[in-house]
């Protein structure tokens, strides 16, 4: 059983009661189609737990195959640092094969986030070290692709398909949830 | 599953064509932790597959000084186009011919599929086999053992320095 060894923490990126019984934490990378596919699922599984879950993005951009990933997770990480993290990750994964410099700084602008202060913090590479954490804390958890799931600390080996992803919560719902 | 060979074994030497024109011998290599990672065949499906995967975090791997090598019964012009296509920046080494003769060596084949498993080996810096681990086959392991792999042997080859050095003074 392979298990998420760096817990979360007030670092990361979570939408739910830190106090649900359940806490998906998704390991992704804005480039990897797999992981654009399994997008609008996670939101569904969102929606249809409700306050039940928590869920948790960290970047695992994997850079020699998807050239923009690292870019695109910087960009999402500056959008945090001024309280937009899921308003920009929704848009990059929206947009995902437009990722790029050019669509950055358009994002930013419809989010009304300072466009120059973005070019700057990726020409900089401000947050590199939280990105490059977050890869990291996968590597040793185990994370073997994108998107990796681990449901209340363990990787989720099955697929990331509505079924399959929800049936594996439900279950951990029944676990946490005493009748 | 086959069994593979375990940790304290003599790693089994072996040459392989690392390019069409280029071969590589395992034995050569001592003095550095090697990492050998069998796997079944290039060209899988998925991105952030096994191989792509390593490529990525090959950097923390030579943190540690180790060296990565790839094997697979795949031919030499297969690697040198997968190795191109995926960017990897690791030698794919071909146990083309005999086919599967290293993988059998170390346990790692599958005689009815006629691949290599799934198989991970850390080597120490005298060829000495430190930890190995296989998978099931459809599943990507990940690098969390090989890490753990490498950082326990560098505690352990620190430690017995300082067993070598206070057995000197005393």
């Amino acid at each position: 059983m392979t298990t998420l060894n760096v817990p979360v923490t007030q670092r990361d990126h979570a939408k739910g009661p830190a106090n649900a019984p359940v806490t998906l934490v998704e390991y992704g990378d804005y480039e990897c189609p797999h992981c654009g596919l399994a997008h609008p699922i996670v939101k569904l599984i969102h929606q249809h737990f409700g306050q039940r879950l928590r869920f948790v993005f960290r970047h695992f951009p994997l850079g020699q195959a998807h050239p923009n990933a690292e870019s695109a997770a910087q960009t999402a990480e500056f959008a945090g640092a001024h309280g937009k993290f899921w308003e920009m990750h929704d848009s990059l994964y929206g947009n995902q094969d437009r990722l790029g410099l050019p669509l950055y700084l358009a994002l930013a602008g419809i989010l009304e986030l300072p466009e120059l202060e973005l070019r700057n913090a990726l020409v900089e590479g401000t947050y590199v070290p939280k990105v490059r954490a977050d890869f990291l804390s996968g590597v040793r958890s185990g994370v073997n692709g994108t998107p990796c799931f681990f449901i209340n600390g363990v990787r989720h080996d099955g697929t990331y398909a509505l079924e399959d992803l929800g049936a594996a919560i439900e279950q951990q719902l029944r676990v946490s949830v005493p009748i | 599953m086959a069994q593979i060979l375990t940790a304290g074994t003599p790693a089994p030497d072996f040459t392989l064509h690392v390019t069409p024109d280029q071969l590589l011998t395992l034995g050569d290599l001592k003095g550095k932790p090697m990492i050998l990672a069998f796997y079944p065949a290039d060209w899988s499906p998925v991105c952030g597959d096994q191989v792509a995967l390593y490529n990525e975090i090959l950097p923390e791997f030579r943190k540690h000084g180790a060296e990565l090598l790839g094997l697979s019964v795949d031919g030499v012009w297969c690697h040198a186009a997968f190795a191109r296509d995926r960017r990897l920046h690791f030698p794919l080494l071909s146990d083309f011919e005999p086919k599967g003769a290293v993988a059998r060596s170390y346990g790692a084949y599958r005689e009815r599929e006629g691949v290599c498993e799934r198989a991970l080996f850390v080597l120490d810096r005298n060829g000495v086999i430190f930890w190995s681990y296989c998978s099931p086959i459809a599943v990507n392991p990940g690098a969390d053992g090989i890490l753990d792999a490498l950082e326990r042997m560098e505690k352990q080859e620190s430690k017995d320095d300082n067993a070598q050095r206070s057995g000197h003074a005393a």
